[in-house]
């Protein structure tokens, strides 16, 4: 009964951790402010997602690298925060070109992920 | 990790694996999350002292981990595939025009004319 909420948060803990180093490194990558580390985790987690599903049968592991991990390594929130700031900065071009690289991306590599998971499963 | 749990704790609303419902739960969450972390961050900007560690704790733990933008992408394309064009299109830009517009609610303070 509580299993899943606890694979949930197990996966949670580290995506977050995760989130956090890999933005902390594009930060010091990319030194011009944009927010390359959000765009970052978001197509990655994308891609790992997608593929997870093409892999994965069983219930556990959707739920502790699915939903719990890579859900929690990907955000939502601080994507449309960061938007909403270079909006404020007057940096409308830059907003809606991330907008639009991370969900087009985010499609794209998601069902790129899919079509590899179950050439992978096949094989 | 709490952050997560919650977000599974939405996912109640809807059966988003099985391709031929909207997905709610994950919709509710990332709109809601994004209005509480642009909230969160005019107030903070509004202290004077400022604990960063809490900051860091609630916007990049709790709050960026209570919305996800994996299982968006991921549920979109199922329902691309299971042949629900226009649901995939209604997700995508409740998504992107909702949150934006969710995060802007929070974040600009409408009784100082929109200033942070």
């Amino acid at each position: 009964m509580l299993l899943p909420f606890l694979l949930v948060g197990i996966g949670g803990f580290f995506g977050a951790i995760c989130r956090y180093v890999v933005t902390n490194v594009m930060k010091r990558l990319f030194l011009d402010q944009k927010p390359y580390g959000t765009m970052a985790v978001n197509l990655s987690g994308s891609f790992l997602l997608g593929l997870l599903f093409g892999l994965s049968e069983s219930n556990e592991y959707n739920l502790l690298l699915g939903t719990g991990f890579l859900g929690a390594y990907t955000t939502f929130s601080t994507f449309k925060l960061e938007s909403i700031q270079l909006f404020e900065k007057k940096e409308k071009n830059t907003a809606i070109l991330f907008s639009l690289l991370t969900y087009s991306g985010g499609i794209v590599l998601t069902t790129i992920g899919i079509i590899g998971g179950k050439i992978i499963k096949g094989a | 990790m709490f952050g997560s749990i919650l977000r599974y704790s939405f996912s109640f609303f809807n059966d988003s694996f099985k391709g031929d419902s909207f997905p709610f739960g994950t919709l509710i969450a990332n709109i809601l999350g994004a209005f509480l972390l642009g909230y969160f961050t005019r107030k903070m900007r509004q202290k004077k002292q400022l604990n960063q560690n809490l900051i860091l704790f609630i916007s990049t733990g709790l709050l960026g981990s209570f919305t996800t933008f994996s299982a968006l992408s991921l549920e979109t394309v199922i329902l691309f595939q299971s042949g629900a064009y226009f649901y995939a299109f209604l997700y995508v830009m409740i998504s992107m025009i909702g949150g934006l517009a969710a995060a802007s609610i929070g974040y600009f303070d409408i009784r100082r004319g929109g200033k942070v």
